[in-house]
């Protein structure tokens, strides 16, 4: 490899011999083609009439009532698949493309990524297969059957828990075995280098955007940034616009499950220690002798031990702060985003929202926050109606 | 202590490959466990490979997957692998060579791991998912406890990274002999012949083979190319799978199996 993937002591390649190679022509082919001029202008294109960026800032008017202060909302969930996840398939799926690969594995929880992987296998003509925990794909059933209607094999993974980290684990027992044609599109900004880097690169449109937004739209920077983080790729994607400008505080949001004293949650750099897995040096939900920990939370995208390794560093320097939103905050979130703005939040991004809720009383009416609404809340119906039985 | 310069030393004047088979620590429990491996040296390993139950194995397949959670269900910790480790010594002096997963060795402080599971009788350690390029977090810690550090070629290896590992080698060179994760194999890649040759033109270390390994036949033609070693591990994990309610047919069908291996790569 020609860098070493760190942030701080953070991520490395943690990984079995047999992928070096493959890592290192994926490091080789990012360095290339990321500052290709054809490659940038056809990334752009898609970006453009693909995907449907850029993605508005939206003033979210009687939600900020709600909260006491002004909240505006980065629209990620109009982006063609419903997430920003299609910000970084398109990116590494042209880098696959210009790779010359024609079959693509990836991993999913919520079927966010994997939708989006599956849209753009179909998009380039790629071979598509999804490793799924087995949990996730029941509950939720209608990425599934979109992901298998964009033509894309979905492989239900029965280990562990049936969850994201058992479905990385599966895509990379494949993929170790399948090294020489395959692609292997990772979703968050995870793993051993380069994804990390790859991930956070095409996923930095989100940041640009909304800093040019606030300065056109507000006048101003924002106060503050919001997001919710499972692998933290949303996150550092807004994050990225607004690192450098000192006075904007930076929130990244996990998933407080049931709670975080309870153990049931999965909020890795809140109550995590660090550790090894899946390539990277980061903090991680174990024990004591680093077995890792099984998770819980009401989004499976977030339902994940782990964390990029960028996030670890960002929180260790003080840039960053990480909270937890629980289950229950969460589920009124969505709803009051459904009711007093006409808004789906995806059950990841409303951990966004329910931790800014319960800041409220905290914040100055004139202070301006941007959350990064990272998905829209369709695929989420049935859980939340699952939780929360509408009386009629 | 018996080393592994010895045994290989010892195999070479013979012209014979070391039998050395692979199970995961506790699997299904302690004592059963014990009692596997006890049977496996009598029925002629040269060298073991044990396996430390880790809960996200991503360079195993299903069965050795499955072993590791039947250890980690019967209670396995590192303190009584190391116990285990030690009664596997007491019944013979055996290399002992540790394949296992990088956040267990972290958690229990790399330095202090090296000591406590040498002192236990530890020849060496492969650490599945650290490569050379983060080698060092293992190789001085190892080094200063007298522990022998293993690393893996595979079939996607370039000859230049084959010195490499070589050169940061002091055990043996675990040659992967398919692309893929462990698990047993219909047939035997056609590439591990010359992938053996090539390492033993390249390096003095001993070489040997893992990796769908599933038959007698299997094991012949590996030694036969040269290796210095034939590991066999989810084959016989598997007989620990398929007998678990009778542990008596287990070590018999693990020893049968292993003394038929031993056999097929003894010179006639």
């Amino acid at each position: 490899m020609k860098h070493k993937g760190r942030f701080g002591d953070y991520g490395g390649f943690y990984v079995p011999e047999v992928l070096i190679p493959v890592l290192e022509e994926l490091e080789e082919a990012f360095y290339r083609f990321g500052r290709d001029e054809h490659f940038v202008a056809d990334l752009a294109m898609l970006y453009k009439e693909y995907a449907g960026r850029p993605s508005p800032l939206y003033y979210a008017k009687r939600f900020s009532e709600h909260v006491g202060c002004k909240v505006y909302l980065k629209r990620e969930d109009l982006l063609h698949g419903g997430a920003h996840k299609v910000n970084n398939t398109l990116g590494q799926g042209l880098l696959a493309k210009y790779m010359g690969k024609t079959k693509i594995i990836a991993e999913t929880g919520a079927g966010q990524h994997g939708l989006a992987t599956a849209m753009i296998g179909a998009l380039f003509g790629m071979e598509t297969k999804i490793f799924m925990g087995v949990i996730d794909i029941e509950r939720q059933s209608v990425n599934v059957h979109k992901m298998k209607l964009c033509g894309a094999e979905v492989i239900g993974v029965e280990g562990g828990s049936g969850t994201l980290k058992d479905a990385i684990n599966d895509a990379l027992r494949y993929w170790t075995a399948h090294v020489t044609d395959t692609f292997y599109l990772f979703g968050s900004t995870c793993g051993p280098h380069p994804y990390p880097t790859i991930v956070k690169h095409f996923q930095t449109p989100i940041g640009k955007e909304a800093r040019q937004q606030s300065l056109d739209i507000i006048g101003r920077l924002p106060d503050m940034i919001v997001a919710c983080v499972g692998g933290g790729s949303n996150a550092i994607g807004i994050f990225s616009g607004f690192v450098d400008d000192k006075d904007v505080r930076l929130v990244g949001v996990e998933a407080g499950g049931r709670s975080v004293d309870s153990g049931r949650h999965a909020a890795t750099l809140v109550a995590g220690r660090v550790g090894i897995l899946h390539g990277a040096k980061a903090y991680l939900l174990q024990d004591e002798e680093g077995q890792v920990h099984d998770t819980e939370s009401v989004s499976a995208g977030l339902d994940y031990p782990s964390v990029g390794p960028e996030h670890c560093l960002l929180k260790d320097t003080g840039r960053a702060e990480y909270v937890a939103a629980e289950d229950e905050e969460v589920l009124d979130a969505f709803s009051l985003l459904c009711k007093c703005e006409g808004i789906l939040p995806a059950l990841e991004s409303a951990h966004a929202l329910a931790w800014l809720l319960s800041q409220k009383g905290n914040l100055d009416p004139d202070q301006v926050v941007i959350v990064n609404l990272s998905g829209r809340g369709d695929k989420d119906v049935g859980i939340v109606e699952k939780h929360r039985p509408m009386s009629d | 202590m018996k080393t592994y310069k010895q045994v290989f030393s010892e195999l070479a004047a013979q012209k014979r490959s070391a039998l050395i088979p692979f199970f995961v620590i506790g699997d299904p429990d302690f004592d059963t466990s014990l009692d596997v491996v006890k049977a496996a040296i009598d029925a002629g390993a040269d060298v073991l490979e044990l396996g430390i139950a880790f809960s996200d194995p991503i360079a195993d397949g299903p069965t050795i997957q499955k072993a590791d959670i039947r250890a980690a269900k019967a209670g396995m910790t590192m303190a009584k692998a190391c116990r285990f480790i030690r009664q596997v010594k007491d019944y013979r002096d055996i290399p002992i060579g540790l394949l296992m997963y990088y956040n267990l060795i972290y958690q229990y402080g790399t330095g202090k791991f090296c000591v406590d599971f040498h002192e236990a009788g530890v020849n060496s350690v492969l650490v599945a998912d650290l490569s050379i390029d983060a080698a060092d977090e293992i190789t001085g810690p190892a080094a200063s406890a007298g522990l022998d550090t293993v690393f893996m070629v595979t079939p996607v290896t370039a000859p230049e990274r084959m010195k490499l590992i070589a050169s940061k080698t002091t055990g043996f060179i675990y040659t992967v002999s398919v692309l893929g994760v462990t698990g047993s194999r219909d047939q035997l890649s056609d590439t591990v012949e010359g992938l053996v040759t090539q390492l033993k033109e390249l390096t003095d270390v001993p070489v040997c083979v893992g990796f769908g390994i599933s038959s007698p036949e299997h094991a012949a033609a590996i030694a036969a190319a040269g290796a210095d070693g034939v590991i066999i591990g989810s084959k016989i994990v598997g007989l620990i799978e398929a007998n678990l309610d009778n542990k008596q047919k287990m070590l018999t069908e693990i020893a049968t199996f292993l003394t038929k291996v031993k056999t097929a790569i003894s010179p006639s």
